[in-house]
């Protein structure tokens, strides 16, 4: 395996981004004609180091190398230039565009510098289909797509740039099985013309089948590089999570009370077949923090829209206090003890320009309102007392929210949640893009309502935050759960719950 | 505490002002350029000139607040006006052979339901059909438009000046009658934008208006009824170019179907004059009021000083495009004095 050629290195790169280290100082041999797997929990830097070679982001510190000249891509298209592409995990498609449109989008061929080539852009397209033994018309308006034949897309796209290295960042997240084996066929088609791929994913026993070479990061640092000949799920988890644990210790015994909060069968339907939710039933009790872990893409998020009455066309019941939840809208729901933090804070949990007063309680101003006069006075003093409860660091409560940091602004969003008097407490990603000293702030705060009698139903893609924080587990994986597990449970065991594998599925 | 030099939160606070600095010079320099400007005669007249835009451009910055556009305005102006001028001059013929007459504050009650009625269908095809505002709105405006010409086949209804018998000699108080020296027009432009301001500053509607403006899926998942929303905001919109099409019918003791056209424009004008955010979630009821007074004195007082009125129009794009680019500074520094503020405070 040694004959593969190095054509890429990194030596002691550290990138910094505004309160975090997200790579300190990574050592990377990218080898040619092979695939070269890259693994790690979100958060580990995986994305930014990939991020890196594809020239989207430039290291603080560190340099790259290609054939042991020294490298510097100043954007995208300096990294394209030198023979490298990417495909992201969120797709960058335009669905009112065409499949060839898309694929040569940017670089379209012209005819003589005026218009677009469509005829040699139909060809080549449909060449690059027919290569990925796709049955998709080059016509066909992306938008019409599933999303997997959508990555399909993606995929030729950067073939189409002639890509010497391709990185993939989880191309197979919404592939079908057969789709999977078509798209590893074409990895070893392309390493055997000498291309280099560099292959991101959570599914491990997949990673196993696939990879020549793997890298495996936790917290920035590289905690395992070697050929993948002798390498098992235990050595790979056991590399990303470490032997010693992040600790977020309980102060107070667990003291749970009554079943608070009970979903039976929820199933939401995808469009196009099958279920994004697919018969979720559980149950949260007073006191109790639930971790609900699983991979992106699991179904995790829409499970709770489904409770906050974001999907109509969801199947299934709740129960807030053994009670059904029959409310059709959000503020009835939310009127019925149920409060959701939101995974994307920017899009979903906050007012951007209102300010930071108004964001905490723009759920509960019935509070404050008598007939139809709201308080003000009243509003600012009950805002004020929740800045301090929470901690939150603020100069002016009167400054625009967009002003705070990820941290403060998450702290934000969980006042206005608690503002509503709430049974239960949904929480999307609470950690999500925020620095560690808010993250422990975040967690000890919840810790702390839980043990004042507050359900707690958290989702999490971090092993050792499902670990750390949950009195119970439950894994989700293709919109079922796959597992429940008490607190202390094996990672191991937690990981092998929520990989997604088709076999898996299938037998549930 | 703060991080900011008093220069810059002493360049803010004017920015802050801009729309009152803004009416400040106007008036001063019309008041040295025309000798009469400055009369309380004059006054009067502005202000009743002023007052038909104020009470459109009020409840047009509550739409464009929640991130809408409301086109259909100056043609509900056209249609109310009419039904007035109908209602005044013809009654309503059952068909049995017998008309129903009815009287002044009747005919306002039916006319103020006939605009509530057509801002309730722009926020059902808005929100029901998920039609975007400018289409829906420009939709209606045609429609609207048209049904003014179609009432009096495109004539005009003259001499509804109102009888003692019919309950409607008081018609035409509405647009010129005067109440303790001022015309009663204004009187009602100040209830209404009391009312407005009270909406917005002092009520859980209010707030829930910047909400759905500032980021309508961030609403919505935290409670605020969004549908609700913009339903009300269209049929205040309405409802305002209702009492302008009112006042008018009655100002002119006349109704004329081609009544209220561009008006929407000039509402929209006033409301950017005066700080509100075409992209939505910002703005303020007094900031339209001081912007609809700096078009309208600006009009009058270029009218006084023998400006000619195609220069006027120009005039009044330069004020409109310069208004907006000072916001946008003040939202800049704004933004960054706030940051500033916050990384202190977080540190």
């Amino acid at each position: 395996m040694s004959d593969h050629p190095i054509g890429l290195t990194i030596r002691g790169g550290v990138k910094v981004y505004p309160g975090t280290r997200a790579l300190k100082g990574v050592d990377f041999d990218l080898r040619m004609g092979a695939v070269n797997v890259l693994v790690g929990e979100n958060g580990a830097g995986k994305s930014t180091l990939m991020k890196v070679i594809a020239g989207v982001e430039s290291l603080t510190e560190g340099r790259v190398e290609m054939g042991s000249q020294p490298v510097h891509f100043r954007n995208k298209s300096d990294a394209v230039a030198h023979g490298i592409g990417i495909v992201f995990q969120e797709l960058n498609l335009f669905p009112n565009l065409s499949v060839a449109e898309n694929i040569f989008i940017g670089r379209e061929p012209v005819r003589g510098g005026v218009d677009i080539d469509t005829a040699h852009q139909y060809k080549a397209a449909a060449a690059l289909m027919a290569r990925l033994e796709q049955d998709i018309d080059p016509d066909t308006p992306l938008g019409h797509l599933r999303v997997g034949q959508q990555q399909i897309v993606e995929i030729a796209k950067a073939l189409a740039q002639d890509a010497r290295i391709l990185i993939l960042d989880e191309p197979t997240s919404a592939l079908s099985a057969a789709e999977v084996q078509v798209l590893f066929r074409v990895i070893r088609d392309l390493t055997a013309q000498g291309v280099g791929i560099v292959y991101i994913s959570h599914r491990l026993d997949e990673l196993i089948h696939i990879g020549d070479y793997i890298t495996v990061l936790r917290d920035g640092v590289i905690t395992g590089a070697r050929s993948m000949e002798g390498v098992d799920i235990p050595w790979i988890v056991r590399a990303m999570i470490g032997e010693g644990s992040k600790e977020f210790p309980r102060t107070e015994p667990p003291n749970f009370g009554d079943e608070v909060f009970r979903a039976e069968s929820v199933t939401l339907p995808r469009a196009g077949g099958g279920n994004t939710v697919d018969h979720v039933s559980l149950s949260v009790r007073k006191g109790e923090i639930v971790g609900l872990y699983g991979l992106m893409g699991a179904g995790r998020t829409e499970f709770l829209e489904c409770i906050m009455a974001q999907h109509p066309h969801s199947r299934g019941q709740f129960f807030v206090d053994g009670k059904p939840l029959t409310e059709p809208d959000v503020a009835s729901r939310i009127g019925r003890g149920i409060a959701l933090i939101p995974e994307d804070r920017k899009r979903d949990g906050l007012v951007q320009i209102m300010s930071i007063r108004e964001n905490i309680t723009l759920s509960a101003l019935g509070r404050f309102t008598r007939l139809f006069h709201l308080n003000l006075r009243g509003e600012a003093a009950t805002a004020l007392d929740f800045v301090k409860r929470l901690t939150i660091k603020i100069a002016s409560p009167e400054n625009p929210v967009s002003s705070l940091s990820g941290g403060n602004q998450q702290k934000v969003v969980i006042g206005k949640a608690l503002m509503t008097g709430p049974k239960i407490l949904l929480m999307d990603e609470p950690s999500r893009g925020i620095d560690i000293g808010a993250k422990a702030e975040v967690f000890r705060t919840m810790r702390k309502l839980a043990a004042d009698g507050l359900g707690i139903l958290f989702v999490t893609s971090d092993l050792d935050e499902v670990r750390a924080l949950s009195d119970r587990i439950l894994v989700m994986a293709n919109g079922r759960i796959t597992g429940e597990f008490p607190g202390d449970a094996d990672a191991a065991a937690i990981i092998g719950a929520a990989s997604p594998s088709t076999q898996r599925s299938q037998a549930a | 505490m703060t991080a900011t030099s008093p220069a810059t939160n002493a360049l803010l606070l004017l920015l802050r002002l801009r729309t009152f600095v803004a009416l400040f010079l106007v008036l001063a320099f019309f008041s040295v350029m025309a000798p009469n400007f400055l009369t309380t005669a004059n006054a009067v007249i502005v202000s009743k000139h002023v007052a038909l835009n104020a009470f459109l451009a009020i409840g047009m910055t509550f739409v464009i607040i929640t991130g809408g556009i409301d086109l259909s305005v100056g043609s509900i102006v056209g249609l109310c006006a009419m039904v007035a001028g109908w209602l005044v001059l013809n009654g309503v013929d059952t068909g049995m052979g017998y008309t129903i007459w009815f009287n002044t504050y009747e005919i306002v009650g039916l006319v103020m339901l006939v605009g509530v009625g057509v801002g309730l269908i722009n926020g059902i095809l808005i929100t029901r059909l998920n039609v975007a505002p400018f289409i829906a709105t420009l939709g209606t405006l045609y429609i609207a438009r048209g049904a003014a010409l179609l009432s009096s086949g495109g004539r005009t209804f003259p001499n509804l000046n109102g009888t003692e018998e019919m309950g409607t000699a008081s018609f035409p108080f509405i647009g010129t009658g005067t109440i303790l020296g001022l015309p009663f027009m204004v009187w009602l432009l100040i209830a209404v934008a009391v009312g407005a301001h009270y909406i917005s500053r002092r009520t859980p509607l209010g707030r829930h208006i910047y909400a759905v403006g500032g980021n309508e899926r961030g609403a919505a998942l935290s409670g605020v009824k969004v549908n609700r929303i913009k339903l009300f905001v269209y049929m205040f919109s309405g409802f305002c170019a209702a009492l302008v099409g009112l006042i008018i019918a009655s100002q002119l003791q006349a109704s004329h179907p081609a009544t209220g056209e561009t008006f929407e424009l000039n509402a929209i004008a006033a409301a950017v004059l005066g700080g509100t955010s075409m992209s939505g979630g910002r703005g303020r009821i007094t900031g339209t009021i001081v912007g609809a007074f700096v078009i309208g004195i600006l009009s009058d007082g270029l009218i006084m000083m023998g400006v000619s009125s195609f220069w006027q129009t120009v005039i009044k794009g330069i004020v409109i495009i310069v208004a907006v680019v000072i916001d946008q500074a003040q939202s800049r520094l704004q933004a960054r004095v706030a940051l500033a503020q916050e990384a202190a405070a977080a540190r």
